[in-house]
């Protein structure tokens, strides 16, 4: 699956979408969620939390392991995703669309997050 | 997230991983591998909660060539085996097998196994992979004074296995061989589309299913074959993750979680598998029937089922704990189970906290990465097929 143009992308494997109102929305992605195989538990951030870019905000349970949630960005959690809460596996199925994970109102523009194609490149490696 | 690494990190290892006969299929087939004892393998092809669904209502194929076939000849194998090893091989019948295990001379277990006996002078030992080298070693060093002979087949065999209630049918159509004469634990030779195979009825899924003994060179075919045969029963290929889950369900152990050189069969609830009454000494047997005595007694820690009531896996290491936060055992196994729906996992935990019980009633809990999480106390195996 190739990684939306539209979106950017951490080190540890979450994008972020363009704000809109200050919101943008956070998940894993493809290449992510690939490597976990089926996920079967996720545990997000509270609606209100503040979260910090780089820090741990939740995790993700699958078949083989448990891997910790990083948030991307620094803010305040403005909505969880309730569908992938009931339904993990839109995690591995939409991992893009249906499998997002929370959204977060941004306190800063984060600088270090790359483009698809770094991305991309990034992954490759 | 961290993401394990996409292809195995083979920097620290003296030797690039061992591919078997089928790696250029599973290729094809597009399965995520891994590294697995040395092996790259298929960990799985697509949903392995699919593969594990697949493998309890239809079937499913595995390759299973990293397994360490070890051939036993000679007008004493049988005696061999039995001073080797801690079952009674020379008693088994032509045709049929035997799970066993061999043990250090403190009785800790050094592998688990599958021992066939294909003629009245010819076994076939089946190791771990991550232990076939220690075994083999074993069998030569305990061979002496023995007429028999110990050879490393590990590269005379690939191992395809046929697992789930659609296996026997679909096996039918691709063989002559009295599938229905063969019993569970049974096996013997025979023609698998067009391909000469020791044809045995075993597993570790806890289903009905079989596992093909072939020439490296007859893999590729044989595997196009059952896939072609299986396709409408709604055979898949499955990979080493659902595998686990599959055995894990069946409460069945694996080497390196339940079963580990510092533990004894007695102590993994396996004593049975101990055979005291055979003809003649056997290597381990003084300390193990001082380990028989001591689970007889007071059993120390017993090997139980945890189902969780939330939904955070128990892994294994993690500790478990009593109400009041003591440590009253370990993981050795843990998953979300697909047939269960919930978390499970495998636990020595203290013989005070064995009996099945409620999480209420018993308090017992796993420490999930520090939050304690209440589980039910179950009598082994968590998923038993209907037959």
């Amino acid at each position: 699956m190739s990684n939306p143009q539209q979106l950017r992308y951490s080190k540890e494997h979450e994008w972020l979408s363009p704000a809109t109102d200050g919101v943008a929305t956070v998940g894993i992605t493809a290449h992510a969620a690939d490597a976990l195989g089926d996920v079967v538990y996720v545990e997000l951030p509270a609606v209100g939390a503040a979260v910090t870019a780089g820090e741990t905000c939740g995790e993700l349970e699958s078949t083989k392991s448990v891997s910790d949630l990083y948030s991307p960005v620094t803010g305040e959690i403005t909505e969880v995703n309730q569908d992938v809460v009931d339904d993990p596996a839109l995690v591995n199925s939409a991992p893009f669309e249906g499998g997002w994970l929370f959204k977060v109102r941004l306190d800063s523009e984060p600088a270090d997050l790359l483009s698809a194609d770094e991305y991309t490149a990034f992954t490759a490696g | 997230m961290t993401v394990p690494p996409s292809a195995p990190d083979t920097s620290d290892t003296p030797a690039a991983p061992r591919t078997t006969a089928l790696d250029a299929t599973h290729r094809a087939l597009g399965a995520a591998m891994t590294d697995f004892a040395g092996w790259e393998m298929p960990l799985r092809y697509g949903s392995e909660r699919e593969e594990h669904r697949a493998v309890r209502e239809a079937a499913g194929l595995f390759d299973l060539s990293h397994m360490g076939e070890i051939t036993v000849t000679g007008p004493a194998a049988g005696e061999l085996l039995d001073f080797a090893l801690v079952g009674h091989l020379s008693a088994v019948r032509t045709g049929r097998a035997r799970y066993t295990m061999i043990c250090d001379a403190d009785g800790g277990i050094m592998d688990d196994l599958i021992v066939y006996r294909l003629a009245e002078q010819e076994y076939v030992v089946v190791a771990n992979a991550s232990n076939a080298q220690a075994v083999l070693d074993a069998l030569r060093e305990r061979q002496a004074g023995f007429d028999a002979e110990v050879r490393d087949d590990r590269d005379a065999y690939a191992l395809l296995a046929v697992q789930g209630p659609a296996a026997a049918g679909i096996l039918a159509r691709v063989t002559d061989a009295d599938l229905d004469g063969l019993k569970y634990y049974a096996g013997l030779p025979g023609t698998v589309a067009g391909v000469e195979a020791l044809i045995a009825r075993t597993g570790y899924t806890g289903e009905d299913g079989f596992e093909l003994f072939v020439a490296p060179g007859d893999a590729a075919a044989l595997w196009t074959a059952l896939t072609a045969a299986g396709a409408a029963d709604g055979l898949v290929p499955c990979g080493l993750s659902c595998r686990d889950t599959l055995r894990l369900e069946a409460g069945m152990p694996l080497y390196g979680h339940e079963l580990t050189r510092d533990t004894t069969p007695f102590d993994a609830g396996l004593g049975r598998v101990v055979k005291f009454e055979k003809p003649g000494d056997f290597v381990g047997r003084t300390a193990l029937e001082a380990a028989a005595r001591r689970a007889e007694e007071s059993a120390p820690r017993v090997l139980v089922g945890l189902v969780a009531e939330g939904r955070r896996v128990p892994r294994a290491g993690y500790r478990v704990v009593s109400a009041d936060g003591a440590t009253i055992g370990t993981v050795t196994s843990g998953a979300p189970s697909p047939t269960l729906g919930r978390p499970i996992a495998m636990a020595f935990v203290d013989g005070a906290f064995a009996a099945p019980a409620t999480a209420e009633e018993s308090g017992v809990g796993v420490d999930i990465r520090g939050a304690r999480e209440s589980h039910q106390v179950v009598a082994l195996p968590f998923y038993k097929r209907a037959r």
